[in-house]
This record gives C-alpha cells, structure tokens and sequence, in this order.
C-alpha cells in the first residue's frame, strides 16, 4: 500500500487524504536513512564515551562509586 | 472577554497508517500558533515527528534538552526540528504527546518556536523533552507538515492546531 498523506485545508475545513508524490517519497527515505545515520552516530559516540570511562577507572584502579565520591 | 484561544483545525489518522499530516491555507489572523500533537508510529526502532513549514525542510535548526529514563544530555541538530515519539515497541496503545508553540508566525522575522514533548512507553525508556527551534525564513508560515522519519503514524495518531490572539 502506498504511503499517504492526509491534508486539512484550515480556511474550508476540508481534509484529502492523498498518496505521496515520487519526489515525497525520495525525500521521506533520504530523511529515515538521514535519521538512522544520526541515530547510530550517537550510539557509536554513547558507546565510545562509555568505553573510555570504564578504561580510565581501570587506570584509576577505581570503581564509578568511587569515583563520584571523590568529585561530589 | 474576547476569545483568545480558538481551534482551527484537527487531523486524525483513521483506519490505515499515515505517512504525514498536514495543515494548509493557515489564516494569518492569529498572533501565535500553538500545535498539540498525539502520536504513534509503527516503527520498530526510535524514531521522530519532524516538523516544516510551507513544505520547506532547508534552514532549519533545533537544540534539544532530553532524557531518556536512564541519562540525561542535550543536542544540536542543523538538520531538522523533531521529537520522539512512541514507536511499536512501547507500550500497546500509548502515543507520545507534545505541545509546540509558535509565536508571531505570520511575522516577517525569522520563525522560532519552542517545544516540549513525552514519548509514553511504561518500562525504563522513555523521552522527555524540551526543544527550541528555527526556521531562517521571512516568510509568513501558511503550512504546517507533521513527519514520521520512520514507519507511518498510526490509526488514531492526531494533531490540533490553534490560534491564539493577544486580545
């Protein structure tokens, strides 16, 4: 079935609910594959951050509890 | 006491799914818009509802404050303006909900708006939201576009547009 659109005209009231033109379905899919982008991005830059404070606790020879309590 | 808070039109996604909804031929008779947006997508994975005008996407810019039911952190996005919304995984039959607000729309200033949401999901995940944004256009804003980045709106997903008059 194909993606669609549902219009409301504010100054009638009237509302079409109408298919997706080629050109809204080119962009509808460069923004999901845009936004999946994002998404593993910040994921990827989660994880990294994550990875360097469990490392520098190991360094540290601490744990995370011990580490708030010396920077509360 | 004069009406200053007056509905000016409402969608809802009926029996099938909706990729976008849409409000046209928005009067410029109101000082502000305010947008009260309930919706769902069918999505798997997060996903959100991304908001243009006068079917633009260019020029566009948000910074986000969120948290995510375990972390809290902010960004900046040059992309789009958006927020998260409940996705197929979340709890059944719950929609996220968000309150836009857009003042001096019909202005001929560059377009800001500010926006707080929740992505409504019973378990640990879960948005919460407040959001600034900008259009850089000076144009009067005679269309509002409501998109799911991923998968479509769901049956009963609704947006609601109001005008608000200083007096």
């Amino acid at each position: 079935m194909a993606d669609t659109k549902i219009i409301v005209n504010c100054e009638t009231g009237e509302t079409l609910e109408v298919e997706l033109t080629a050109e809204e379905v080119a962009q509808r899919e460069a923004d999901a594959q845009a936004f999946a982008e994002a998404k593993a991005a910040e994921e990827a830059d989660k994880a990294a951050k994550a990875a360097e404070k469990a490392a520098l606790l190991e360094k540290l020879g601490i744990t995370e509890d011990e580490a708030k309590l010396l920077l509360g | 006491m004069p009406d200053t808070f007056i509905k000016i039109a409402s969608v809802t996604v009926g029996s099938g799914t909706a990729a976008t909804m849409e409000f046209t031929s928005i009067p410029s008779t109101y000082t502000d818009l305010v947008l009260k947006v309930s919706a769902r997508s069918g999505s798997t994975t997060g996903t959100n509802v991304a908001i243009t005008f006068n079917g633009s996407s260019s020029n566009v810019s948000m910074r986000l404050l969120y948290g995510t039911g375990s972390t809290a952190a902010s960004l900046a996005d040059s992309t789009k303006i958006a927020w998260e919304q409940s996705i197929a995984s979340y709890t059944s039959n719950t929609f996220s909900s968000a309150d836009v607000y857009i003042p001096n729309y019909a202005g001929s200033n560059y377009k800001s708006l500010s926006f707080d949401d929740t992505s409504e999901n019973n378990a640990t995940l879960a948005f919460a939201e407040l959001g600034a944004g900008l259009w850089s256009s000076t144009a009067a804003i005679n269309q509002i576009t409501l998109t799911s980045s991923s998968a479509n709106f769901v049956q009963y997903t609704t947006a609601t547009l109001y005008g608000i008059k200083n007096s």
